[in-house]
């Protein structure tokens, strides 16, 4: 099950946990003394005892400060925050927790709502990152495309031997209802979260793809409007690349994926129902679109399409962007039991009268043992060398491969493939001999289920925790939409931190917390607007005056006031 | 019912609704300014501070955003600013504490007792949520205790011309703005109308089908058509009818702006917005000293706060 507030399972370095207490230590303390006088610290270097001395001595690569270096796209951040005492920040953030609370952006904790976690510090991302960042988050979605249409279809990679057949048909989610299917305008992941993360300045990584039903778009939206209200002067200094326009071009490119031949499609958001952890999002999605968001029982097949039930009788549905997992979508093809789905579904999308936006099948590409040949489908398909690469990883099948991480198991991850939220997955340095042995013992009885991974040291950012800012893990989830004819990356995405000390696994029930991404927009090209564009003044003349009750004029009220003063000493 | 007291109720209409547009509008304004790094303040403050008809300070001083929170929002003394005029309609009720419901009036009086409080609550986003709430809180027991009869009838009448003239000096705020000015999705927001918008049009609208739902559209409430139409009804309500061949100075004002709109291609008044809104404007205050004469003649005649300030 995909839910929003989940996400995937994150390797962060168990040995860096002692050098992240260096904030309570001593270690600290050699930047407090150099410098105290704040007013002479400039950009590029930090003096003085500021909110950040507990971040400095991370073992891990901090995205903000090294040493007494605050990293170039951080360093208005920095001014602006490192100033403030620890109990403005945490006014700042309590203030961002009550408007959650206010607006319903919560998520369930043992049946209590609680604010979605949205911390005080944001991730910032350099323009010249993201143009290589965005690129090969595009170029990743671009190959699986081809790869999903591949393997729906003539199945040419696997005769040629880039992916193996076996791991294909091997796969939980490769589904045989969907071969055949051509999508209306060839698209079949509409939208897509790459995770990818980051060990030092340029080494960005894919960590996983999500190509099925990635969730988390709906809290970049909203963080980036709480931060808004409650950073308006970062805001005023930065020039920060806008997500708002999100909504428009997932509408956009799923109207493009309509069938054939209809003229103004009608989109619906799919939903489990209300009680789903991802509700919130599916809401907003459904609002900020201006469509309908249907449960299954909305929805009904007759005529060999799907319509929907509303109190001006059905009407014709031809976009459905399905929040559902494919084994609920349809009963008569997947699981029978299940009450979320419209029965006939998956013949109508056969027939080609409706569009299941992301496709059906779409797990066989986010397969974690699929994930380890994604930079050869992208040699494959697109001719092109990736430009992010993956984290390195050991395909158990094979029989050198898996005695290595046998003999290695104490200093390695091992994930399940198919996998997510990070269900499932045992990091060897932090697990016990009992632990270890049985996951022994599961992967020689089923390699193809798992794979391994070394353990990556994530990149750091400062996060405001109980003890003030201290830095942890994060990772990203760029969202892209996928048009037919371009794939636009969303500028950001959800930075995920994994809020406990030592934490390797980011998710918001186990206390994951979220950032706001900002993406840096290139400085700007020539002048600022020029004065004619500017806003103008009404004409002389042609200003309306305001008109108010003439007995509220201040004479009236004087003698009236002055006419109690008269009666006052009678 | 006496005159003076149908003034004050035409007025407590007219003071609340424009409380709760001005924090509609400053809301844009302010984060705006916030947002966008390159607008250019003291143009962007002149240019709001003339339609809404108050005094820019004499260059060199700039004109910035705390000038037009002060001027526009906090001045208690002015009817033309968020406290002053909700000081206004506290005023006016006080005087028809008589007619209207002890609800209505606790409303209004708590409203302005809190109001000192929440000036200085520094965050105006969040005065402005405030003010909008005290609207609602308003308009909703206007809704359910008052009677159907005059004193409704004066009450919506206010509230309706208040809000047809507000909403054309948002327009004009967006007209003069030029291309760097806030998208026309900041403004349907501002409203409420964003929404509702997205619903008619699902998602994906042109500007002349987000000005035209702000200007013509039949069924949103705060469309400057709908909210004529509302006010004469008002007057339709008011006035039974007695003279077959002409209608009321106040209705004509009033009809002849919104069919002018009405039955016009939106494209064709976008041609010359601000020139149109200042029509609407114009019949507003037409209008509003038609219904003194014809029903308030109690008082002296009315006066420009602008000259009076």
């Amino acid at each position: 099950m995909v839910t929003t507030t989940s996400g995937s399972a994150k390797t962060a370095g168990a040995q860096d946990t002692a050098g992240a207490q260096g904030g309570h230590g001593g270690q600290c303390y050699q930047f407090v003394c150099s410098d105290r006088v704040r007013g002479r610290s400039r950009a590029a270097t930090v003096h003085g005892m500021d909110l950040f001395d507990g971040c400095r001595a991370g073992a891990a690569w901090d995205e903000m400060v090294a040493g007494d270096q605050v990293h170039g796209p951080y360093q208005q951040v920095h001014q602006v925050l490192a100033p403030m005492s620890l109990d403005d920040v945490r006014a700042r953030a309590d203030s961002l927790a009550r408007a959650y609370v206010r607006q319903g952006v919560t998520f369930d904790v043992g049946g209590q709502e609680r604010p979605f976690p949205i911390d005080v510090v944001p991730r910032v991302v350099g323009a010249d990152e993201w143009a290589h960042v965005a690129p090969g988050v595009s170029q990743r979605v671009r190959a699986l495309e081809a790869f999903l249409a591949d393997v729906y279809g003539p199945q040419r990679a696997l005769a040629d031997g880039v992916v193996p057949r076996s791991v294909v048909v091997s796969s939980t989610h490769f589904q045989r209802a969907a071969r055949g299917i051509a999508p209306a305008n060839g698209v079949r992941v509409h939208v897509s979260g790459i995770d990818i993360i980051r060990d030092r300045a340029t080494g960005w990584r894919v960590l996983e793809d999500n190509v099925r039903v990635p969730s988390g778009v709906s809290y970049v939206l909203s963080n980036r409007q709480a931060m808004t209200r409650s950073f308006p002067e970062l805001f005023a200094a930065l020039r920060i690349a806008p997500v708002a326009d999100y909504p428009h071009r997932l509408l956009a490119a799923l109207q493009a994926a309509a069938p054939a031949g209809v003229d103004d499609p009608t989109v619906v958001v799919l939903t489990p129902g209300v009680y789903n952890s991802a509700y919130f999002e599916h809401t907003l999605l459904a609002r900020l679109m201006g469509v309908e968001l249907v449960e299954g029982p909305d929805l009904f097949c007759a005529s060999g399409r799907v319509w929907m039930r509303t109190t001006h009788g059905r009407r014709r549905v031809d976009v459905i962007y399905r929040r559902v997992d494919d084994d609920y979508l349809d009963p008569v093809v997947f699981r029978q039991d299940s009450l979320l789905g419209c029965p006939g579904l998956m013949a109508c999308a056969r027939k080609g009268t409706v569009t299941v936006a992301n496709a059906v099948g779409n797990g066989v590409a986010d397969d974690k043992l699929v994930y380890t040949y994604v930079p050869d489908m992208v040699r494959y398909y697109l001719g092109e060398e990736p430009i992010l690469a993956n984290v390195d990883t050991w395909r158990l099948e094979e029989p050198q491969a898996l005695a290595e991480v046998l003999d290695r198991l104490a200093e390695l991850v091992v994930k399940p493939v198919d996998g997510s939220g990070g269900k499932g997955i045992v990091v060897g340095p932090a697990a016990s001999a009992s632990e270890l042995a049985a996951l022994r013992t599961r992967l020689a009885d089923d390699p193809r289920g798992w794979i391994a991974q070394p353990v990556v040291q994530l990149s750091t950012v400062p996060t405001l925790v109980d003890d003030g800012l201290r830095p942890r893990h994060v990772d990203l989830r760029p969202f892209a939409v996928n048009a037919g004819d371009q794939v636009h990356v969303l500028p950001g995405g959800l930075t995920r931190v994994a809020l406990p000390e030592g934490e390797l696994v980011v998710n918001s029930s186990q206390g994951g917390g979220s950032k706001d991404t900002w993406v840096l927009d290139g400085p700007r090209v020539g002048d600022p607007v020029p004065i004619t564009d500017g806003p103008q003044v009404v004409a002389v003349g042609h200003g309306v005056p305001i008109l108010a009750n003439p007995h509220d004029s201040s004479e009236v009220i004087q003698q009236q006031q002055q006419q109690q003063q008269q009666e006052v000493p009678c | 019912m006496l005159s003076r007291i149908a003034e004050s109720l035409f007025w407590i209409g007219r003071y609340v609704e424009r409380a709760d547009n001005t924090a509609r509008l400053l809301d844009v304004h302010v984060q705006t300014l916030l947002e966008d790094p390159w607008v250019e303040e003291d143009l962007a403050c002149r240019s709001l501070l003339s339609v809404m008809d108050r005094p820019a300070p004499v260059p060199p001083t700039r004109a910035d955003r705390g000038y037009v929170l002060d001027v526009l929002a906090y001045d208690q003394v002015s009817a033309s600013s968020i406290a002053g005029s909700l000081g206004a309609a506290r005023d006016n009720a006080r005087r028809a504490r008589e007619t209207i419901s002890s609800e209505l009036w606790e409303a209004l009086n708590a409203t302005w007792n809190a109001l000192g409080a929440q000036v200085e609550a520094a965050d105006p986003h969040d005065f402005f949520g405030w003010v909008r709430e005290r609207g609602a809180v308003v308009a909703g027991i206007v809704d359910s205790t008052i009677s159907r009869d005059d004193t409704w009838q004066f009450l919506v009448l206010g509230r309706s011309m208040e809000r047809a003239d507000m909403t054309a000096r948002l327009l004009t705020t967006r007209a003069l703005a030029g291309p760097a000015g806030p998208s026309w999705t900041t403004f349907l927001r501002s409203c409420g109308a964003h929404e509702a918008f997205l619903r008619t049009y699902r998602g994906t609208a042109s500007v002349e089908q987000a000005a035209g739902f702000l200007l013509v559209d039949r069924v949103f409430p705060r469309s400057i058509v709908y909210a004529l139409g509302q006010a004469e009804q008002c007057l339709a309500g008011l006035e039974p009818v007695t003279d077959r061949a002409t209608l009321d100075a106040a209705r004509r004002h009033l009809g002849l702006t919104r069919t002018s709109l009405e039955y016009r291609p939106v494209s064709q008044i976008l041609d010359d917005l601000p020139g149109e809104m200042e029509q609407v404007q114009r019949a507003c205050a037409a209008a509003s000293h038609a219904i003194a004469r014809r029903y308030f003649r109690s008082g002296p005649p009315a006066q420009w706060v602008g000259e009076a300030l």
